[in-house]
């Protein structure tokens, strides 16, 4: 019963401010919205048994990205952006979309018999990660940071002021 | 009630609508990067919770989990970054005016 409630919870943690960052008019308020949705998600990944993923998700999300992202709204035009129409002509279609996914996808979640295993988790789990991500996941490991290195290349050259 | 799997891939599937919708709808080229970080939010969700119900014992998703945030931590560096090139040139973040390669 304490884990359906924490697992509530976190859901209306992650969801209410999704909500308002794809609604609000705002758009520094929509950004930092972005934290609680991240936090929440956070909270889902402890209650998942995975504590590393939880607590990069925070230094990443939480922290990297959600400060890139007030960056640039503060270096363009309008700032918070109140002044502008934020939603384009299809918000009715959008949302349509949206909603005709949503009733998809959790039909067909709840329809499918997924096939569950029971068992234990390894006990510590940031050295399970190490482990795996040094044996039998270093190509992916070493395939990830040189396209982490070229990304962030390829970023400063794109957003360098051209002479 | 126990929590379940399906309870998991719900709240994921939620998340990922938001997501969508905020992807279509959304006129600024920033707001629809945060869109695209609640769909990889979402992606992720999924992965961990199929690591911890289908295969327990091994951490293959929470590796491809963490692999995505990395690329997301990519994409939104490039992706920022060409809002503000874009930006630079033609004086706007919002992608219905960004229309030069437009007939």
């Amino acid at each position: 019963m304490g884990k359906l409630a924490v697992f509530i919870i976190l859901s209306c943690v992650t969801l209410i401010p999704a909500v308002i960052v794809v609604t609000s008019r705002n758009m520094v308020r929509a950004a930092l919205s972005l934290v609680p949705t991240f936090l929440g998600v956070t909270g889902l990944y402890v209650t998942l048994d995975a504590e590393f993923v939880a607590g990069i998700q925070v230094l990443i999300y939480a922290g990297a990205i959600t400060v890139l992202i007030l960056f640039v709204i503060m270096l363009t035009e309008g700032g918070t952006g109140l002044r502008v129409r934020q939603m384009n002509a299809q918000t009715k279609l959008g949302a349509l979309v949206a909603f005709g996914m949503a009733v998809v996808l959790i039909a067909f979640t709840t329809a499918t018999r997924w096939p569950v295993k029971a068992g234990t988790m390894p006990r510590y789990n940031a050295a399970a990660v190490g482990n795996a991500f040094l044996t039998s996941y270093a190509l992916v490991f070493e395939v990830t940071s040189l396209v982490l290195l070229v990304s962030l290349i390829g970023a400063i050259i794109i957003a360098r002021r051209e002479e | 009630m126990e929590v379940g799997l399906t309870h998991y891939l719900a709240v994921s599937a939620l998340l990922f609508c938001l997501g969508l919708f905020g992807v279509l709808t959304r006129r600024n080229a920033v707001a629809i990067l945060m869109g695209i970080e609640l769909i990889l939010n979402a992606a992720n969700i999924n992965f961990v919770a199929f690591n911890k119900y289908v295969s327990p014992g091994a951490v293959s998703g929470q590796i491809f989990a963490l692999v995505v945030i990395t690329l997301a931590a990519c994409e939104a560096a490039v992706g920022l970054a060409l809002v503000m090139a874009a930006y630079r040139g033609l004086e706007t973040a919002y992608v219905d005016e960004i229309n030069l390669m437009k007939w």
